[in-house]
Parts: C-alpha cells; structure tokens; sequence
C-alpha cells in the first residue's frame, strides 16, 4: 500500500487549505455560485437535487483500515450515516452542506485522502484491478503504474481544461476486471517477445450517448514510456478534441473520427518529437513506488482443516466459499468479496457501522488492506483460509455476506433520480425489485453469472451497455420507462448489448427480466453462461417471451 | 484599456503595454501592434520593414506551427482564451516553450482567471491580462500555492520525483 511521504502530504495540506479560502469567498459573497461552480467541480462537490454531493477519490481502489474509519466518521458526522461507492470507485455522500466541506477535506487529508479530481474535464481517479498482489494471473503489481499515473495527473498543468473528463483503467492480469476497454484509455500489460513488460494500449472506449470500445492503437508499449506516452496521447486529443459540443466531446469521437489507426499516428508522431526522459519516471521513484507495494505472505499449507469442517457443516457457510471467495496467489490465502448488494438495499451504499466492520476485518486478517471494484462491491485481497470462517461471520452479523458475487442480484446501479440531476428515470428501485425477485440465494446460485446493469440515464453511470442485461432509464413524456439490451460485457469479452425492443414501463422491468431469466434456463446447454446462450440463440426468444402479451 | 501583469524573476508586476491590440477590420495605428495570424501573414513582414515591434494573437483553434518560421520576428505571441474552460493554449503554450525555444513573451488574453494562473505559468505564459480583479499580489500569490508539482511542465520547478532523489 503506498503511503505518502512528506511531499504529498504537504501537496494535500496546500490543497486542502486552497480550497477552505475559495469556500470562505463563496459563503462571504465575494463569488457568485457560476464562477465558484469551476472551483469546487475541482474538488468533487457537486450541487444535486437535494444538497451538495462531495465525491471523495479512492485511487485504484485501495483502502487501508484507518481511511476506511475516517469514511465511515466523515459520513457519520457530516452526512446520514451512510456513503455510496461509484463504479470509478470512488465514495458518494449525498447530503453534504457547503460550510462542511472545508473541515471534512482536512479529515480526509489527514488520511491522505482526497477529493481531487473525481470531477470536471481532468484525467480523473484512477482504477485498476482489484485483485492486484493478490492473484496468480498478473504479470505484475498494476499499483505501481497507477500510482505513477495518479502523481504525473495531480494537477497537471497543461491537461487540466480538457475537452471532457478522462478516464484511465489499468490490469497487469490475464483476465480483466478492470473494464479496460469501456475507458477513455485501458492499460493491459503484456510480456514481449524478450521477456521485456509493456502495454497494450486501448484509446476512445467509453459508454454514455454513443458507446465505444476501446480499440488498440499500440500492441506493445514498454512499461519505462508508459508517462510520455500518455501525455502524447492526451496532447493530440487536448488539441483536437471538440470543444463545440458536450456530447461529442470525449476522445472515443475524436477516434471514431479519425480512425484508430489515424489518431495512433498522430499520437505516435507527437511521440516521437517529445523529450521522454523529461516525463517518463527516472528508476529510483518507480523503485520508492514499487517498494511500497510489496507484499509478505507467510508460508501456509493450501488447505485449512478448520476450513473444511465448517463448510461441510454449513451449506450457508460453502455458498459463501463457492461465490465471494477467490484463489490467492500464496497457498493458503484467498480473496474475499463482500457484496453491497443485499436484496432490497441500494447497491453499493454501505452504512458508517459496516465501513467500521470491514475496516477492523481488513485491519485483523488482510493485512490492512480493503479494496473498491467497479461493480460497487468491497474486498478483502489478503485472507488466510483458516480465518475465512471467523471473517465470515463477522460479515454475517453485519448484513454483509450476501453470496451473490457476479449473480443476477449483484447487480451495479447509478443513483438515479432519487439524486442526480441529470438522470430521466430512477434506478435504484429497478435494481432492488429485480434483486428481490432472486432473493432466494439457492435461485440467483442456479442461474449463475448474469450482470444486470442500471443507468437512470444515457450518461450511462450504471454501465448499462456492457450489462449481459442492461436496462437505461427514460423519459418518455413525464413517465419513467426502461430500455432494455442484452448480451454487453465488459470484460475480457467485452460487447455493447443490443437493444431487445420498445421501453418497458416501470412496473414491468423485474418481470422482464424474471422472462428473459426463465428463456435462459429454457435454452442453455451444459455449463453455458448467460452470455453464452444469448450469443448462441440471439434475442429472438427473448424478445417473444418479454413482448408476447402485446400481440 | 486591460490590466497587464507581466511575471519576471519570480516577481509580479504591472507593466505599460506598448502594444496596441488591434482587430482585424480596424485600420492599423502607428507604433508596436499585436494582431491577429491572418493578418500577421498577410502584412508582417511590411509592418517589421518599418521598425516596429509586432505581436501576434492566436485563437484556440489556430495551429501554433502556423507560426513557427516567423517566431524569431515576433515579440509577443498573445494566446486567447474564449473561454477559461478551453484548455488548448496550455499545450500551445508548452510548444512554444519546449519545442520552438520561443522566448519572447507569451501573453494570456481573453476569459483569463486566477485559478488558471499556476497552471499559466507551469506551461510557460509570462504575461497576464486577467479577466477578473486580479492585481499582481493575487497573482503571484495564485501561482505560489502549491509548494510541490509532480510532472515537469515549461517552467523550472523541480518535480516530486527529482526532489525525493535529493
């Protein structure tokens, strides 16, 4: 886990107290809301339907026991008691007062947290892999690069008025829980032929109005360019991006427009004029950066008696193993997920009382660490098996054992109009009626791997397009209605769904997809996912089974 | 008449502006003028025949390379923001800079605010019209507010990753 040195803390110190003099202008008159609305976009506050929003940056995810306690104070103190984290990872209080805001950035440094660059057109928080220093599948610790990034980022000078926001993931694994191709950029390492690591570059992926995947502009880019590259590529777009229209404005058009392999020449060619040594990392620092990840895990036989004993005893107990708990790259680790997603509850949300109990299991049996992922759920990346049954229970007691990982009921949902301004439609009583629907765990288990995914509009927080089924929310002359698509992912496969047919009013959509679920287990072969089926059969039966009535 | 702060030696401080900014429909005044690129191609090298000190203004959507041959010739080059949000001069700037070796003054005109002011300087602006009530004290104290960077920009602060080495 990085921790900072005595230069980013004074960074956050200056940081913090910049903005407590901007706020003091504001509360004082001196600057109207139009020109302070710049100011605190800069620092993740956003004015909502309600009261003010503060987003507050994990970077790549990682958490150690003490910011997590800090979150679940902040959100008790300032806030209603509970928090909600995004699928960039990041934490949402919804109810903050602007006098508040100054006050809960100095906690938040404290920690040495922010709420930088979680808004406005900046490159903004970081994700990577979840599992990272934790699964065998890596080629190396994908922290190190983000937290390169994270620092080249920090206000940098010439990328700070972008077109649009920007957005960055990074995996060093096989498999990709990242979602690298839905982001402005992906990172995807690789090892070369000589052995020598780089990345796969990925530019112009991204959801909203008009999705994209990313599409590869260089197969092969060694790790020690990974800073000057990319500010090549954010130069060509800082200079050709549009600027005459929000909605065309991210660099997946800039892309689209020129085609990926114009824009990798240009990129290319902006490259080969900059002076690399100015910008890429110099060894000593990603040494200090890397040296700070490094992991100890003490030797442990694969498998644990005490384990065993209690999964045969407790078929509640197993389902848990067989659906939140992961291999570990070290014999006799795993890595446990904790799901926000109890039926009926709002995904992701997290009340103070659970951050403080996943903060003391992080703190006594994951070697302090806890992790965000984008599908809005919690991880502890570090647990022996012989302690996977105490932590168990500890996140039973506190609601906090749902065996629902990557099942019909985990499913990843905007705010929605219950808060946002933006959104057309409400998404968080679509998810917790779906979810109830699958509330029986033996039923969602059944089913199998099936993401649903929630955007209350086409700004598409809720990643609808790449959800095996998504569902958009719209607004059709004062009444909410949901679009629905079938077969996205967003993985290692990654597909943009395709529409299924006319919206659905709400009342319909948890029936919907109790019909599309019910042709699914009608049709699949073998151990087919969802996904698989749906490719095989296409939507047809689908379509016929959801619209049946209206012919 | 726009407030000038120019920014020598770390020091910030109001400067006469001998330039006269002059649009493209009106008629050209005698003396050191600053105008726009069209222009500037069109009658620069009459304009640096007669002796004078010339400027040129360049809109965010002008090719900062449109100017690069002339660049020895020219004692301003005046980058206008339309909108404090538009952030392409930042790069123009830094080409400027970094890549050209220009090292005449480079001015930020148009919607030019405090907030942008250490961002500014990072990227190589060295002259200021600001936009809001700025003076030269605010201005300075903008760009102070930060004792470390972390990236290397067109300026010669030391970035973290050199600063932790020392």
């Amino acid at each position: 886990m990085y921790r900072y040195d005595t230069l980013d803390k004074e960074f956050l110190a200056d940081r913090a107290l910049e903005f407590r003099q901007q706020v003091a202008r504001r509360l004082a008159g001196e600057i109207t809301e139009d020109q302070f609305k710049p100011i605190r976009l800069m620092n993740g506050l956003y004015l909502q339907l309600h009261a003010y929003m503060l987003r507050i940056a994990i970077p790549y995810g990682t958490l150690t026991s003490t910011k997590l306690r800090k979150l679940a104070y902040i959100a008790r103190t300032y806030d209603k008691g509970y928090g909600h984290f995004t699928t960039r990872t990041n934490l949402q209080l919804h109810w903050i007062k602007l006098k508040d805001a100054p006050e809960i950035l100095d906690h938040l440094a404290e920690v040495e947290m922010h709420s930088m660059q979680t808004s406005g057109n900046v490159i903004r928080n970081i994700t990577a892999d979840p599992y990272a220093g934790a699964t065998a599948d890596e080629l190396d610790d994908p922290r190190v690069w983000s937290e390169a990034i994270r620092q080249w980022s920090t206000l940098h000078p010439e990328f700070s008025f972008l077109p649009r926001k920007f957005k960055i993931a990074v995996t060093a694994a096989a498999k990709d829980r990242a979602a690298t191709r839905i982001y402005d950029i992906g990172l995807a390492m690789r090892r070369g032929r000589d052995g020598e690591l780089g990345f796969e570059v990925m530019v112009g992926g991204g959801l909203g109005r008009t999705p994209y995947l990313a599409a590869t502009i260089r197969e092969f880019l060694p790790t020690r360019h990974l800073l000057s590259y990319l500010e090549a590529i954010l130069r060509v777009y800082n200079r050709h991006g549009r600027r005459d229209n929000i909605w065309k404005a991210r660099i997946k058009v800039l892309v689209a427009s020129l085609g990926a392999e114009e824009f990798a020449r240009q990129v290319e060619e902006e490259w080969g004029k900059s002076d690399h040594s100015r910008v890429d990392l110099p060894d000593h620092e990603l040494a200090r950066i890397r040296a700070s990840f490094a992991g100890t895990f003490e030797t442990l036989p694969a498998a644990s008696e005490t384990l065993e004993a209690r999964k045969a005893a407790d078929p509640a107990f197993a389902r848990f193993l067989r659906r939140n708990v992961h291999p570990h790259k070290a014999p006799g680790y795993a890595i446990v997920d904790i799901s926000l997603k109890e039926p009926g509850e709002t995904p992701g949300d997290i009340t103070s009382e659970q951050m403080e109990v996943v903060a003391d299991l992080g703190q006594r049996y994951s070697q302090d660490e806890i992790r965000v992922n984008y599908q809005q759920n919690l991880l502890l990346p570090h647990v022996k098996l012989e302690d996977l049954p105490a932590v168990y229970d500890a996140l039973a007691a506190a609601r906090l054992a749902t065996p629902n990982i990557d099942l019909v009921s985990d499913i990843i949902a905007c705010p929605g109009l219950d808060y946002c301004a933006l959104a057309n439609a409400r998404a968080i009583p679509v998810a917790q009626q779906i979810a109830e629907r699958f509330a029986d765990p033996a039923l969602a288990e059944e089913v199998g791997e099936l993401r649903v995914k929630i955007s209350g509009c086409i700004n598409a927080c809720g990643h609808h397009h790449v959800g095996n089924i998504g569902i958009l929310g719209v607004d059709k002359k004062g009444e909410e209605f949901y679009q629905v698509t079938l077969g996205g992912s967003g993985e290692g496969d990654a597909a943009l769904g395709q529409m299924l047919g006319p919206a659905l009013p709400a009342a319909k959509v948890a029936e919907a997809v109790e019909q599309i679920v019910g042709v699914y287990l009608r049709e699949r072969k073998d151990d087919e996912r969802f996904l698989d089926t749906y490719r095989r059969t296409g939507v047809a039966p689908f379509k016929e089974a959801v619209y049946a009535e209206a012919h | 008449m726009p407030k000038l702060i120019k920014l020598h030696q770390g020091q910030a401080s109001l400067a006469n502006d001998r330039f006269t900014q002059v649009a493209d429909e009106e008629p050209l005044p005698g003396g050191d003028v600053i105008i726009s690129l069209t222009r500037f191609q069109a009658e620069g090298d009459r304009l640096l025949s007669e002796g004078r000190a010339v400027g040129v203004r360049v809109e965010a959507g002008e090719e900062i390379e449109g100017l690069v041959y002339d660049l020895p010739r020219v004692a301003v080059v005046a980058l206008a923001f339309p909108k404090f949000r538009d952030g392409r001069h930042y790069t123009n700037a830094r080409l400027l800079r970094e890549r050209f070796d220009y090292r005449g003054e480079v001015r930020a005109v148009g919607d030019v605010l405090r907030e942008q002011a250490m961002f500014m300087v990072r990227c190589g602006f060295d002259a200021f019209e600001p936009a809001d009530d700025s003076g030269p004290d605010e201005w300075l104290a903008a760009t102070r507010r930060f004792t470390h960077v972390y990236q290397r920009a067109a300026d010669t602060r030391e970035p973290a990753f050199v600063a932790r080495a020392e």
